[in-house]
């Protein structure tokens, strides 16, 4: 066995050091983006910033759960399906009692919750959805509990008339507007079901986005959409007239 | 370059070399260990602060007294504290981050820059207790190490984390790490957090002796390029010095103790020195105490002939 040259064995060296680094580095950003995957599981606190960078600014100190005067905030601990030490409220134990000045927002040192937020109505930590085949409302009681407690009341929940149909009387059921629904989570801890029937979670878990191309009538005001010509066919015959409505007279 | 030491030594007179004998008597242990009882006071002092105002309301000024934790702090509702390794990682991840937090990482990084940067590692972190009794313990069970790792891997490690953080786009190692995984859950609620630590301990205890804050921790790596530049360092009186080698049997970063160094320059220079003090009571002769560089440079350093 031959000596290994000086100048090869220090780039084998280098090469090793590299890889050591490298494999080492990817288990580590493997962990840390394993912990970001669980941010749809958290509620944040008002102002959060969007979760890349919430999730790059957050230093995870707990001065907003200092801050927080009803306790409704607490740091994830490791291995809660929530990315560890950050913080999160849980609506059914204690929700948001959106406060006026904001504590939690004001204290945050990094900016994580963001102080652009003026007005607490104007926070969106999750949205209220709600189960209507458990709801008491939409099965034909009166209760509208979530509407009543609703600290955006009357705008964030509405209660609306559904006609009864044969053999069924009317009901009056709540409705949720993202509008104006701040995600504060009362309504969810004051559902009197025995597991919540209006459950607050982040917004684009449940949101859907219909599209720019559907025009709801009476809703917006319509912008005109120029419509292409109708294609003409090859054999130089009336535009628009293919072998479906071919000979049918209007 | 010659030996300092003989050079002061009167001719012909041999010191002779004593080795340190426990006191006899409680008050003299008590005093011996002065150094480490100030520091869990100082330990857990700092833990009490912060959960005596997560938890009781402790107030200074009508303010919060000391809230959040070692991440980041608010001292009295007005002095802004903040990690700032943790605010480093923050910033390479290209979020622009609120001015207090740089703030608090200022004004903590001045504090140790003065006081020597391993102070925190001695004198604040939490896991330092846990891995001061495990360093015990592997004393008393006299088992060796199961495996070698360099005491510079800690540099490499605190680079790596400053690399994958605009990487992983978050702060790479205050994610993952066991310090603040266990001052957090202390104070904000117990969890599985404490896991991590466990592990921290059997590895100092089992695989490898001073194996997380000597050889693995970045943040103690931080501190201690700061600690280059720190004020208060042990100092040696190399006039009494016998070099009987009982500080270097007791401390966690051996390394620290270059006799030849200190010899010359009169204090341990190194930023790994965390200023535990555990040196200073062992001394049989005395020839050790805290000590301020500026004075150190005033008084002791003589051109080395």
């Amino acid at each position: 066995m031959t000596a290994v040259p000086p100048r090869r064995a220090a780039l084998i060296r280098l090469a090793q050091g590299a890889a050591l680094i490298a494999s080492g580095g990817m288990v580590w950003v493997y962990v840390l983006r394993n912990q970001a995957r669980a941010t749809p599981f958290a509620l944040r606190p008002p102002g959060a910033q969007p979760e890349t960078a919430f999730n790059a600014l957050c230093i995870k100190c707990g001065l907003c759960v200092n801050a927080c005067p009803y306790d409704s905030l607490r740091l994830a601990t490791a291995w809660e399906p929530k990315p560890i030490g950050t913080p999160y409220y849980v609506p059914r134990q204690t929700p948001c009692y959106m406060c006026e000045d904001i504590p939690c927002m004001r204290v945050c040192p990094t900016g994580a919750l963001s102080p652009s937020l003026k007005d607490i109505r104007d926070a969106r930590m999750g949205l209220a959805a709600i189960d209507i085949e458990n709801c008491l409302s939409w099965n034909g009681m009166r209760c509208e509990i979530c509407y009543l407690s609703c600290p955006v009341k009357g705008k964030a929940i509405t209660v609306e008339q559904r006609p009864g149909m044969q053999g069924i009387h009317a009901r009056l059921v709540p409705v949720v507007h993202s509008s104006h629904c701040t995600g504060c989570g009362v309504c969810e801890k004051r559902c009197p079901t025995q597991e919540a029937a209006i459950k607050v979670v982040q917004a684009d878990l449940v949101k859907g986005e219909m599209g720019a191309h559907y025009r709801m009538q009476g809703r917006e005001a319509v912008t005109p959409v120029e419509t292409p010509p109708a294609p003409r066919r090859a054999g130089g015959g009336i535009p628009g007239q293919d072998a479906l409505n071919m000979g049918v007279s209007p | 370059m010659t030996g300092p030491a003989e050079d002061r030594t009167p001719a012909g007179v041999q010191r002779p070399v004593r080795l340190y004998v426990p006191p006899p008597t409680l008050g003299g242990r008590l005093w011996h260990w002065r150094y480490l009882i100030l520091r869990r006071v100082s330990q857990l002092g700092v833990l009490l602060l912060f959960y005596g105002t997560a938890h009781w309301g402790w107030t200074a000024l009508g303010e919060p007294l000391l809230s959040g934790n070692l991440s980041a702090a608010k001292l009295a509702g007005s002095v802004p504290l903040a990690d700032p390794y943790a605010t480093l990682q923050m910033l390479l991840t290209w979020h622009i981050p609120a001015t207090e937090v740089l703030l608090g990482a200022a004004i903590v990084l001045v504090f140790y820059t003065l006081v020597g940067g391993r102070v925190w590692c001695a004198w604040v972190c939490p896991v330092n207790m846990v891995t001061d009794l495990a360093g015990w313990l592997q004393g008393r069970l006299g088992s060796g190490n199961v495996l070698h790792l360099s005491r510079n891997l800690r540099y490499s490690i605190l680079a790596l984390a400053l690399i994958l953080s605009p990487i992983a786009g978050m702060a790479a190692f205050e994610w993952v790490s066991p310090i603040s995984m266990l001052h957090r859950e202390l104070i904000f609620g117990v969890g599985m957090g404490l896991i991590a630590v466990a592990g921290v301990f059997l590895f100092d205890l089992l695989v490898l002796k001073h194996g997380w804050c000597g050889h693995l921790c970045p943040l103690g790596a931080f501190y201690a390029l700061l600690g280059r530049a720190a004020q208060v360092r042990v100092a040696l009186d190399r006039d009494t010095c016998t070099r009987c080698g009982e500080c270097i049997r007791v401390c966690p970063e051996p390394q620290v103790l270059n006799l030849i160094e200190a010899f010359q320059r009169g204090f341990v220079r190194s930023g790994e020195c965390t200023n535990c003090a555990r040196c200073i009571p062992i001394c049989p002769e005395d020839s050790l105490a805290f000590t301020l560089r500026l004075k150190v440079k005033k008084t002791q350093t003589e051109p080395v002939h």
